[in-house]
C-alpha cells in the first residue's frame, strides 16, 4: 500500500482523531488557563491559608505524573461517586495539571510588574480588585505571553495520554490503525506530523500574534 | 502593643485648620528612624518645597501623605481630619483599608519615574481614575481629561501610548492624571530629576502655572533650587528626618540660619 493509499484508507480517522485532539486542547487550555489564573492569585494572597491552598494544588499537580492524575480523575473520582465521562475527564486532568505549571507563570507575570504601576494605580484610590484587573494584570499578561506559548505546546502534546482512557484522539486512533495494519511507520508518522503542524503552524503563531497585539496596545511594537 | 492616641484630636477645629498638618509623626524601618516627631503644615493653597540631603527623610514625607506608608506614631490630618487614622467609639484608631482609599482620594502625586500605564493612551491614562474610582460617566471623564491635557500642554499627544512620549512629556500627562482626581493636595517627588536637562523647563513650567492660577496646596521635593526659590511660599530643609530649619524662600536661600543648611545650600551651589 502506497502512502497515498494509506492515507486515503485512513485520512478520515485521522482526521477524526485530529478534532478531538483539538477539542482536548482548546479545553485544558482553557481550564489551565482559569486555574493558573486563579491559582497564581492565589499564591500572591496575603492571607497564608488561600496561600497555603494554592501551594498546596501546585505542588500536588506539578509533583505528580499526569498520567497518574489522569488515572485518578477517570478509575478513581468514580469511587467517591463523581463519574467523568472520559472526554471531560481527559481534558479536566490535563488542564488541572498544566493550569498547575502556569500558576508559577501568572504569579511571576504580576510579580514582574514594575512597582510604580502599583503605587500609581493606588495613588488614584483603586481599589485592590480594580488594581489588580485593570492595571496589574494587563501587563503582566503580556509578559507572560511568550512562556505561556511554551506551556500551550506541552499542554498539546500531553493530550496524548488521553488515549489511554480510550478518548478517542489522535493517538488513539493512531494506535488502533497500527493494531490494524501493522504499517507503524506510516501511521505513527503521519501522527507525529499532525502534532508538530498543529504546535508549529496554529498554536505558535497565534502566540506571535496575540503577543503582538498585545505590544501594538501597550504601543511597545 | 497600640499606641497611645488620647492626646491627638478627633479632627482639627478653629479658624487656622491647615490643609495638612502631620503631628509627632514618626516613620521607622526596623531600627532605622527615617522620620522623628515629625510636626509640620501646609496650609490650604500654600506651596511648601522640601530640600535636603539624600536619604533624610524627603521622599518619605511625601510618601507617607499618599498613605504608601504606613505610620509607627503620631498621626497625619488632610483638611482637618485624620488621615492614617479613623474614629472609633470616640477614640483614635489605624484606618483600614476602605477608610485610606477614600482618605487618600484628597490626595494625587507625581513619581520621579511617572509611573504612567504602559497600555492605555495619555488620555486613557487620564480617565481612568475618574471612571473607575470617582464612577464618572466616560463623556464626562474624557471631557476633564482633554481639559487637563490641554492645561499641560499635551492635547496633540492624547492618543499616544506612553511609550512615544518623551519624558517630559510623560510627566506632564502624569500630573493631568493626578489632577484629574481633583485632589486637595499635589505631591511632587523629584519630578525632574530624571529628566533630560532641556525638557525640565516644559514640567516646572506646569508646575508653575498651576500655583500662579490654581488655588492647589502643594507639597514637592525637589533638588532644583532656582526653581524652588522661585515659585514656593516656604522652604523646608530636611536633614536625618527632622525639619532643621524652614522659612520664605528668600530668607531660606539668603539667609540661612543653621550651619547644616548653610553648609548643604553651598554644597548645592557648587555642584552646579
Ligand atoms: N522601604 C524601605 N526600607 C528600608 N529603608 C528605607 C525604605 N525606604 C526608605 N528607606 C530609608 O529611609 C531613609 C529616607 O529615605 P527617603 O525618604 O527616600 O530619603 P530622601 O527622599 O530624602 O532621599 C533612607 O535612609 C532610606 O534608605
Ligand atoms: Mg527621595
Amino acid at each position: 500500500m502506497s502512502y497515498i493509499e494509506f492515507l486515503k484508507e485512513y485520512g478520515p480517522r485521522f482526521w477524526d482523531g485530529t478534532l478531538v485532539t483539538a477539542g482536548q486542547f482548546f479545553l485544558a487550555s482553557a481550564l489551565a488557563i482559569v486555574i493558573a489564573l486563579i491559582a497564581g492569585l492565589m499564591k500572591l494572597s496575603r492571607n497564608g491559608l488561600i496561600r497555603g491552598i494554592a501551594v498546596v494544588y501546585i505542588e500536588i499537580f506539578r509533583g505528580t505524573s499526569l498520567l497518574v492524575q489522569l488515572y485518578w480523575i477517570f478509575f478513581v473520582l468514580p469511587l467517591f461517586g463523581l463519574t467523568l465521562p472520559k472526554f471531560t475527564a481527559g481534558f479536566v486532568a490535563v488542564g488541572m495539571n498544566l493550569g498547575a505549571y502556569g500558576a508559577e507563570l501568572v504569579r511571576g507575570g504580576i510579580q514582574s510588574v514594575p512597582k510604580g504601576q502599583w503605587e500609581a494605580a493606588y495613588a488614584l484610590s483603586m481599589s485592590p480588585m480594580r488594581r489588580m484587573w485593570r492595571i496589574i494584570l494587563p501587563q503582566a499578561f503580556v509578559n507572560m505571553l511568550p512562556p505561556w506559548g511554551n506551556l500551550l505546546i506541552e499542554l498539546l502534546k500531553n493530550t496524548a495520554l488521553v488515549a489511554l482512557i480510550s478518548v478517542s484522539d489522535l493517538m488513539f486512533e493512531a494506535k488502533q490503525i497500527n493494531g490494524s495494519t501493522f504499517l507503524s511507520a506510516q501511521t505513527f508518522g503521519t501522527a507525529l506530523i499532525i502534532y508538530y503542524v498543529f504546535a508549529r503552524f496554529i498554536v505558535t503563531p497565534f502566540m506571535r500574534w496575540l503577543e503582538l497585539v498585545m505590544r501594538r496596545k501597550l504601543g511597545r511594537a | 502593643m497600640m499606641e497611645d492616641l488620647s492626646n491627638y484630636p478627633l479632627e482639627l477645629t478653629g479658624d487656622n485648620v491647615p490643609m495638612v498638618r502631620f503631628l509627632k509623626v514618626t516613620k521607622r524601618y526596623g531600627d532605622l528612624v527615617v522620620l522623628d516627631q515629625l510636626d509640620l503644615d501646609v496650609a490650604e493653597g500654600e506651596m511648601v518645597t522640601i530640600i535636603g540631603p539624600s536619604g533624610s527623610g524627603k521622599t518619605t514625607v511625601l510618601r507617607m501623605l499618599m498613605t504608601l506608608e504606613t505610620i509607627n506614631e503620631g498621626v497625619i490630618y488632610v483638611d482637618g481630619k485624620p488621615l492614617t487614622h479613623m474614629e472609633k467609639n470616640g477614640k483614635l484608631v489605624p484606618a483600614d483599608r476602605k477608610y485610606l482609599r477614600k482618605a487618600r482620594s484628597q490626595i494625587g502625586m507625581c513619581f520621579q519615574h511617572f509611573n504612567l500605564f504602559p497600555h492605555m493612551t495619555a488620555l486613557e491614562n487620564c480617565m481612568e481614575g475618574p471612571v473607575q474610582v470617582l464612577g464618572m460617566k466616560k463623556a464626562e471623564a474624557r471631557e476633564r481629561a482633554e481639559e487637563l491635557l490641554e492645561l499641560v500642554g499635551m492635547s496633540d499627544k492624547r492618543d499616544q501610548h506612553p511609550s512615544r512620549l518623551s519624558g517630559g512629556q510623560q510627566q506632564r500627562v502624569a500630573i493631568a492624571r493626578a489632577l484629574a482626581m481633583r485632589p486637595k493636595v499635589m505631591l511632587f517627588d523629584e519630578v525632574t530629576s530624571a529628566l533630560d536637562p532641556e525638557v525640565i523647563g516644559e514640567v516646572t513650567n506646569v508646575i508653575r502655572s498651576l500655583v500662579e492660577k490654581h488655588n492647589l496646596t502643594m507639597l514637592m521635593v525637589t533638588h532644583q533650587m532656582g526653581f524652588a526659590k522661585d515659585i514656593s511660599d516656604r522652604v523646608c530643609f530636611f536633614f536625618d528626618g527632622k525639619i532643621e530649619e524652614q522659612g520664605a524662600p528668600e530668607d531660606l536661600f539668603g539667609n540661612p540660619q543653621k550651619e547644616r543648611t548653610q553648609q548643604f545650600l553651598s554644597a548645592v551651589k557648587e555642584a552646579d
